[in-house]
């Protein structure tokens, strides 16, 4: 494991059972995990996006962005 | 308390559709008339505003007017969708049911036809109950844009949900910062 802690991942990886007599392949689930939900209340001083850009991604403050869909999935995406 | 509202005659952010799919009018209705869409947030938060304490008043009164303007978003996708298709096309787009009883009218229903009801939305009198079903019903439609996004390939229609779903994020946020208001009303230290 990293220890140097990027940006982390808002995608959460599980798998569930999968008995061989399942009639489909089996498939990675995931779901999101929005910033808003780790960082719950916004502090001062935070960086924020160009105002055009804020405008068009649909929030000022680029850590309460979430895109979606992410360009891949599975907790390497952003 | 005083509420003015002030029309402005253009969408809080743009709605392009570039691919003829009446197909997706029915999906994106989910937004418009169900459970976790905006007419049921707009409506859910405007009401339950006269009963929270003050502090967090002007912040039901801001998102429940914004959600609106996203409702204003989303018929116009459903009729830009819809309004040139035959009820030939109609009719192979699933909507064969919807025009026998609306024609091309937009009507407050979900993507299954049950129509919108009161009893989506609740006002309990109780601040932390309410705010935490307020939370619920932002996720939800987080979630609702996921599944809808994940269902079409057109990139106009997807910058425009793609907006209204960071939307959800930012509004469940300033939800849990009005809770967090809430804890505190009544202790010494104030200082958000």
């Amino acid at each position: 494991m990293s220890t140097v802690e990027k940006t982390p991942s808002q995608w959460r990886v599980y798998r569930s059972y999968h008995s061989p007599f399942d009639p489909c392949s089996p498939r990675t689930r995931y779901f999101n995990v929005p910033p808003n939900v780790l960082q719950p209340f916004q502090t001062s001083a935070r960086k924020q996006f160009a105002p055009h850009e804020a405008l068009r991604k649909g929030t000022l403050w680029p850590e309460y962005y979430s895109p979606y869909p992410p360009e891949t999935r599975g907790g390497e995406a952003e | 308390m005083k509420a003015i509202w002030i029309y402005e005659k253009k969408l809080q952010y743009p709605v392009r559709v570039s691919k003829c799919d009446p197909k997706l009018a029915k999906m994106l209705i989910e937004q418009y008339g169900g459970a976790d869409g905006e007419l049921s947030a707009a409506l859910r938060y405007l009401n339950q505003r006269y009963s929270i304490p003050d502090k967090v008043i002007g912040l039901l009164t801001d998102i429940g007017t914004e959600e609106f303007a996203h409702l204003e978003m989303i018929a116009t996708m459903v009729y830009k969708l819809t309004k040139d298709a035959t009820p030939e096309q109609l009719r192979a787009a699933g909507l064969a049911d919807h025009y026998v009883n609306h024609g091309h009218a937009l009507f407050y229903h979900d993507a299954a036809g049950n129509p919108w009801t009161a009893t989506y939305i609740q006002a309990k009198g109780d601040p932390i109950a309410d705010l935490y079903e307020d939370i619920a019903a932002e996720e939800k439609a987080r979630a609702t844009y996921q599944w809808i996004i994940d269902n079409t390939d057109d990139p106009d229609i997807v910058d425009s949900l793609r907006f209204l779903r960071e939307r959800e994020v930012v509004h469940s946020l300033r939800f849990r910062e009005a809770v967090e208001i809430l804890k505190e009303y009544n202790s010494t230290k104030k200082m958000f």
